[in-house]
């Protein structure tokens, strides 16, 4: 019975260390290139998010079904070739569903295949845990990656055109600042966000204290 | 192909479209290896080596190979085991004829697979120039300028963390986020050149 607990709280943490404690974009740094690249507007931002989720769960859930299968020497050119191919089912399905959004953004959907996230989780996690820990992993480094990209899109969209998702926030007489939707914007605003971070745990690495 | 067209692509990769600064494109190696000139420098030249002739395979194997069998879909899954398996193969062969080059560059080779300015320059290379005259030359070419664009940011980056080791800077700030911050800089310094055309 104890046992049975414990691991049930393993599997609520295997969730959960996606959303803040092991952030993809903000505490591991990684993924960095599609995140800048297409969160000047929220609604790209969630396009890129739904691809990203999509790629990341089927190929952590086949990498984990298949990892007694491959061999130890060559299995970076395997996880590549698996999330290859998962990369052009999702640039395909979005090509047909949302062909506007697909059009602005094609490159960096198939960029997701060299994305570091997906080949790290592979290798770290699901290459060496069972279908439904990798799924889990998947889940909350997904909702983890979607929410940076989420937080960095709005701030930029906001700041930059006065709209969210389209919709007027700020009066158009106000003037946005146009510079944070252009290139120096994404990385100012990765960059304070970063520090934002930071300052939060160096807070409460003093509370603890 | 003209001269001025060589120009106007070597203008466009380096200043106007910079890989990093405005398209955001190998972000990952750019922060992680720019921490002191020479291993930028050692980045910096494995890069454009790479890229150029990853532009020059990817194009061919586009043009000749996939265009005709008209498996364009696959294109993502070939181009991304050519680069590696390239990768691998310059390792091997600098190893053997050049040990003094491999060994400066040696870290940084295996690293450039998964680089996705390396794959990011076969895909815009293959939209740009697919049905175009010279097609060949001018990929080539924009991979080579592509990676000079490259190396010149990663030049730039590590000068000024050099410096910034002995400033004085809050303690939130410090790692990443004043790296970012001082990209976004320089970044708008980049975006002077925008609208430049020849």
């Amino acid at each position: 019975m104890e046992r049975e607990e414990k691991s049930n709280t393993g599997y609520l943490k295997e969730l959960t260390k996606g959303f803040i404690r092991e952030n993809p974009i903000f505490v591991l740094c990684l993924g960095l290139c599609p995140t800048l690249a297409v969160s000047n507007l929220v609604e790209n931002a969630f396009g890129m998010g739904i691809a990203f989720f999509f790629v990341l769960l089927c190929s952590n859930i086949t990498i984990s079904l298949v990892q007694k299968l491959i061999p130890d020497e060559v299995r970076i050119p395997c996880f590549i070739v698996i999330i290859a191919s998962f990369v052009t089912v999702a640039s395909l399905l979005m090509q047909w569903f949302i062909p506007d959004v697909y059009a602005r953004m094609s490159l960096y959907i198939n960029l997701i295949v060299v994305n570091c996230i997906i080949l790290g989780r592979a290798e770290a996690f699901a290459s060496k845990n069972n279908v439904f820990r990798s799924m889990l992993d998947a889940i909350g480094m997904g909702i983890g990656f979607t929410a940076g990209l989420f937080i960095i899109s709005a701030i930029r969209e906001v700041t930059g055109f006065g709209t969210f998702l389209g919709f007027r926030l700020i009066p158009e007489n106000i003037k946005p600042i146009t510079i944070m939707i252009l290139a120096p914007g994404a990385f100012f605003t990765i960059g304070f966000l970063m520090a934002l971070f930071n300052l939060i745990r160096i807070k409460k690495g003093k509370v603890s204290k | 192909m003209t001269l001025g067209q060589i120009i106007a692509l070597f203008m466009g990769s380096v200043f106007v479209q910079n890989f990093i600064f405005s398209r955001f494109l190998g972000l990952c190696p750019y922060v992680g290896v720019s921490k002191d000139t020479p291993s930028a420098m050692g980045m910096g030249f494995a890069v454009v080596f790479v890229m150029t002739t990853a532009s020059a395979v990817t194009w061919i194997l586009y043009r000749y190979i996939l265009i005709p069998f008209d498996l364009t879909y696959l294109k993502i899954v070939a181009f991304i085991l050519v680069i590696a398996s390239f990768v691998q193969f310059v390792e091997m062969f600098l190893k053997k004829t050049f040990p003094a080059l491999h060994r400066s560059l040696g870290i940084y080779l295996p690293l450039i697979t998964t680089n996705c300015a390396v794959l990011g320059v076969a895909f815009l290379n293959i939209t740009q120039f697919e049905s175009e005259s010279y097609g060949f030359a001018k990929s080539t070419l924009q991979g080579f300028f592509a990676g000079i664009g490259f190396m010149l940011a990663m030049l730039i980056m590590s000068g000024i963390r050099e410096k910034l080791e002995y400033a004085e800077i809050p303690e939130s700030m410090k790692g990443l986020a004043i790296v970012f911050v001082t990209a976004g800089l320089i970044s708008i310094a980049f975006l002077g050149f925008s609208g430049f055309k020849l």
